[in-house]
């Protein structure tokens, strides 16, 4: 199961997914970084997590039961308890234990 | 230790922890899918110490599995993680002046590790350290989901359905902590909307990449326009 070509595969998903994580710092040491990358820089942190919270929910059921009932409900819970208490471990329990209830409990699929 | 050491260790710790419940649960996944394909429990530590991917890994056991070459593995973490090029634009002035930690911080660049560096704001020298930290903790706690799954293999104490929303519910705090610091909400909503559109248009498999294309091709047409200020 285990021979020397799993090995090699494992080098070379690892070097390159260092290579895709270390090249922006590598192509832009040294010199100046340009205008238009720091303006990427700048306002891509706020896209990247708008992008990461759809990709999360990507798997949702939307058109059949329980219509992604769970997951808008579960959200929602983060979003107003984040906003009254500005707690994050606070609100990322509650959220998750809420969540969990919905689809064990209340939302049971088989 | 320093006392401003145990200070930032402790911050990292507290910050770190909805990444600790997600890498357990999301790398304790991996691990059993790992053993379920019939491979030793040390290949899940190998693999969590030397690629350190959450998606990525679960794509490496199948290729593993299939015994697919070099080239069609090269390409492929081509395409699951060209978005940490992305990251990696972010924290370019974030990282300057790291020193020794440099290395480790851009081989530790993952999803969750960026969402909680790229929102700290602290000015201090002693940040650097608490990326460190932070990007260390991150990893063990995803070393120790991966090999918990492999050692126990499918047989988990308690329900754990839906545990993985801990990384939604992370994001979406993100979200509004950024919301609420920032006027600009622009950058925010192209970015929900362009991976609402991409995950239509593409499907569930194959959204990131051409989201992130569309996110960076909308701001850039966007650079001109007027931004409000912060405040």
């Amino acid at each position: 199961m285990v021979n020397t070509h799993t090995f090699l595969l494992i080098a070379v998903i690892a070097i390159v997914t260092y290579l895709l994580r270390s090249l922006p710092f590598l192509v832009f040491s040294g010199r100046k970084t340009p205008a238009f990358v720091t303006y990427l820089g700048k306002v891509l942190p706020y896209a990247i997590m708008g992008m990461l919270v759809v990709y999360c929910l990507k798997d949702t059921t939307v058109l059949s039961w329980p219509y992604g009932i769970p997951e808008l409900l579960a959200c929602i819970v983060v979003v107003l308890l984040h906003l009254w208490r500005k707690n994050t471990l606070l609100s990322i329990a509650v959220g998750t234990a809420c969540y969990m209830v919905l689809i064990q409990v209340v939302f049971k699929t088989a | 230790m320093r006392r401003e050491h145990k200070a930032t260790i402790r911050r990292a710790l507290v910050s770190t922890l909805p990444v600790f419940a997600g890498y357990i649960g999301l790398g304790f996944g991996f691990g059993v899918i790992l053993r379920t394909r019939g491979y030793p429990i040390w290949l899940a530590p190998l693999m969590a110490c030397t690629m350190y991917a959450g998606s990525m890994q679960y794509v490496a056991v199948d290729l593993l599995f299939g015994g697919v070459s070099l080239l069609t593995a090269a390409v492929t973490t081509l395409m699951v993680n060209a978005r940490h090029l992305f990251y990696g634009i972010s924290m370019i002035e974030k990282y300057k002046g790291a020193g020794w930690r440099k290395p480790y911080l851009m081989f530790a660049l993952t999803d969750e590790t960026y969402s909680l560096l790229c929102s700290d704001t602290t000015t201090d020298p002693s940040r650097y350290n608490y990326y460190f930290f932070v990007s260390l903790f991150d990893q063990c706690y995803w070393i120790m989901g991966c090999t918990l799954g492999a050692a126990v293999g499918g047989v988990l104490p308690f329900p754990t359905k839906g545990i993985d929303f801990v990384l939604t519910a992370l994001f979406v705090t993100i979200v509004v902590d950024q919301w609420r610091a920032n006027r600009d909400h622009l950058p925010v909503l192209i970015g929900a909307a362009a991976a609402a559109l991409s995950l239509l248009l593409f499907g569930s498999d194959n959204m990131l990449i051409p989201a992130m294309l569309l996110i960076a091709v909308v701001l850039t047409l966007m650079r001109k326009r007027e931004v409000p200020t912060d405040g």
